[in-house]
């Protein structure tokens, strides 16, 4: 039997759109010189290159040289991180917070083991910064906060306005990690005071292993990359021009507030039918107080649904829904190959039983709204199933 | 999810011997330390021709993973209609002979069911000495 897949898992990653893939073919087969070449097939990669530049500056409404492409969300962060401490001749002080993406979290954990001082702010219960800490923790040789705009976990959105205002007040670069929130929440760097943003393509229908840090003009990074000229002297290596141009195309097609709306509204309904079930949370900001906080914007990441089942384990859930065709995640997927419950649940207050019995849900812009009805009659079944062999159950 | 082979996958769809017995004749009940989960082993004695002891009925019920599941399921599965001596003596060894072997990280979850079996049958016969 040919098992239809119901692909819930666009917190991971994303299928790529075709008609990213249609733009990126060209830069293979058609116009694949090396952009720092100075003939013709050099120059016409140039040109898309610089091209998509433009494109993914404006929609944040930076200038084309603050664009640095890198490999990932990953290397983006990296860069940022170690970039701001290493370029300084101290050992010098950065804070983040308890909640970030391994990428920030190790980052962090790497520069302390190098002497660095690092302070790990805390969040309230649906993974809102403390802001009276972070404000408290800045001192005179602090140099970077680095905060997680949209959490992959659980959907927070945290309100980088004020973050930025704070920072700015105190003389203290500010960083993002915008991977997932990117597309989905407006990001406008003339209206708030952000000097670095880590991006990416794969979470957004583009291609894996590419993405981009937003630099501030003025603000001074050491390089990680020793080699060619390349990025602004930022970052050596060819550029991986079809993957730009692909990353470029991505955020040309997310930009449309239509799929926003559409993912909203399936979000709510897999929200609502699940928290009609019992014994379950919702892990992260509720929905119906969401329109409050910043306004007419959202708190939770239109697409992240996460919530944990009293007396079952997330895995065998993830199990039972894959067994369907339903794709879903425990904890983030880089951290499913541990015990562990995931930091950012225990974090938010979880004990370690409710972390493990929870699962996230990620939508995309190809889900559909029979797929959540699927998900609607599936998912409540399996949890009985599980439910009927916990000894917790009577 | 942390990769498993296609026989634990194939098990976890249909375990066996799931739930609970009422009035069980033993009960063992352990937890994992490391994440937290609990695994319950529920047993009925009776006699087998020669007049041997052997597990008549067996149940598991388990907050657990994957691997906490099919491995508890294949416990079962070996001690159904064994004595209690051979029952007790299912290892680790046994259950990976039946079902491949369950990822290097879930080795903690996939022990929890023998543990429990073997304390299900100190339960009954601490019981009976009573
Ligand atoms: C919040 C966040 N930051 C960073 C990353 C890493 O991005 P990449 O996979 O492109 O390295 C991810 C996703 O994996 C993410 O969700
Ligand atoms: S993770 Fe808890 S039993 Fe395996």
């Amino acid at each position: 039997m040919l098992m239809k897949t119901i692909y819930l898992d666009n917190g991971a990653t994303t299928k790529v759109d075709p008609k990213v893939l249609e733009k990126m073919s060209v830069y293979y087969t058609e116009k694949y010189g090396n952009a720092s070449s100075l003939h013709h097939k050099g120059q016409e990669a140039k040109m898309g290159l610089e091209e998509a530049r433009e494109s993914i500056a404006k929609s944040i409404n930076a200038k084309p040289s603050e664009i640095i492409f890198t490999s990932g969300g990953s290397e983006s962060n990296n860069l940022a991180i170690k970039g701001v401490a290493f370029s300084k001749n101290n050992r010098v002080h950065l804070i983040t917070s308890e909640i970030e993406h391994h990428s920030v979290e190790r980052t962090f954990e790497e520069l302390k083991r190098q002497g660095y001082e690092t302070s790990f702010i805390k969040v309230d219960k649906e993974g809102f910064v403390d802001l009276v800490q972070l404000e408290n923790e800045i001192k005179e040789n602090t140099v970077l906060v680095s905060i997680i705009h949209g959490n992959n976990e659980i959907g927070t959105i945290q309100d980088i306005e004020t973050i930025g205002k704070i920072c700015k007040k105190k003389k203290v670069l500010f960083h993002i990690d915008a991977v997932q929130s990117f597309t989905k929440v407006p990001i406008d760097v003339k209206k708030i005071n952000v000097d670095l943003i880590s991006l990416n393509a794969h979470k957004i229908h583009g291609p894996k292993g590419v993405g981009a840090l937003y630099v501030r003009d003025g603000v001074k990074l050491k390089k990680l990359n020793d080699g060619g000229d390349q990025e602004y002297r930022l970052r050596a290596g060819t550029e991986n021009v079809p993957g730009i141009i692909g990353f470029a195309e991505a955020v040309k097609l997310a930009n449309n507030s239509s799929n926003i709306k559409h993912m909203t509204k399936l979000r709510n309904k897999l929200i609502d039918g699940l928290l009609a079930l019992e014994d379950v949370r919702l892990n992260g900001p509720s929905i119906d107080e969401s329109k409050k906080l910043f306004g007419k914007d959202d708190r939770r990441l239109c697409n992240n649904i996460n919530i944990s089942f009293k007396y079952v384990e997330g895995e065998s859930i993830g199990g039972y829904m894959d067994a369907k065709g339903i794709c879903s995640s425990t904890g983030s997927a880089c951290s499913s190959k541990s015990l562990k419950p995931s930091h950012v649940l225990t974090a938010i207050g979880l004990t370690p039983e409710e972390a493990h019995g929870s699962i996230r849900l990620s939508l995309g812009k190809f889900n559909t709204e029979e797929e959540i009805d699927l998900v609607l009659e599936v998912l409540p079944a399996i949890i009985k199933k599980l439910r009927k062999i916990s000894p917790l159950i009577k | 999810m942390e990769a498993y082979n296609k026989k634990v996958l194939a098990l976890f769809k249909h375990p066996k011997n799931m739930g609970k017995i009422e009035n069980p004749d033993g009960l063992g009940k352990v937890g994992n330390a490391i994440c937290g989960d609990i695994l319950w082993v529920y047993i009925k004695v009776g006699k087998n021709k020669k007049g041997q002891e052997i597990i008549k009925d067996i149940k598991v019920s388990t907050t657990g993973c994957i691997a906490a599941i099919t491995s508890s399921s294949m416990v079962t599965q070996l001690a159904k209609g064994k004595t209690l001596e051979q029952a007790e003596k299912i290892t680790k060894e046994d259950v990976n002979n039946a079902l491949g072997k369950l990822p290097e990280i879930k080795f903690h979850c996939s022990i929890l069911a023998q543990d429990a079996l073997k304390k299900a049958i100190q339960d009954y016969r601490s019981k009976k000495n009573k």
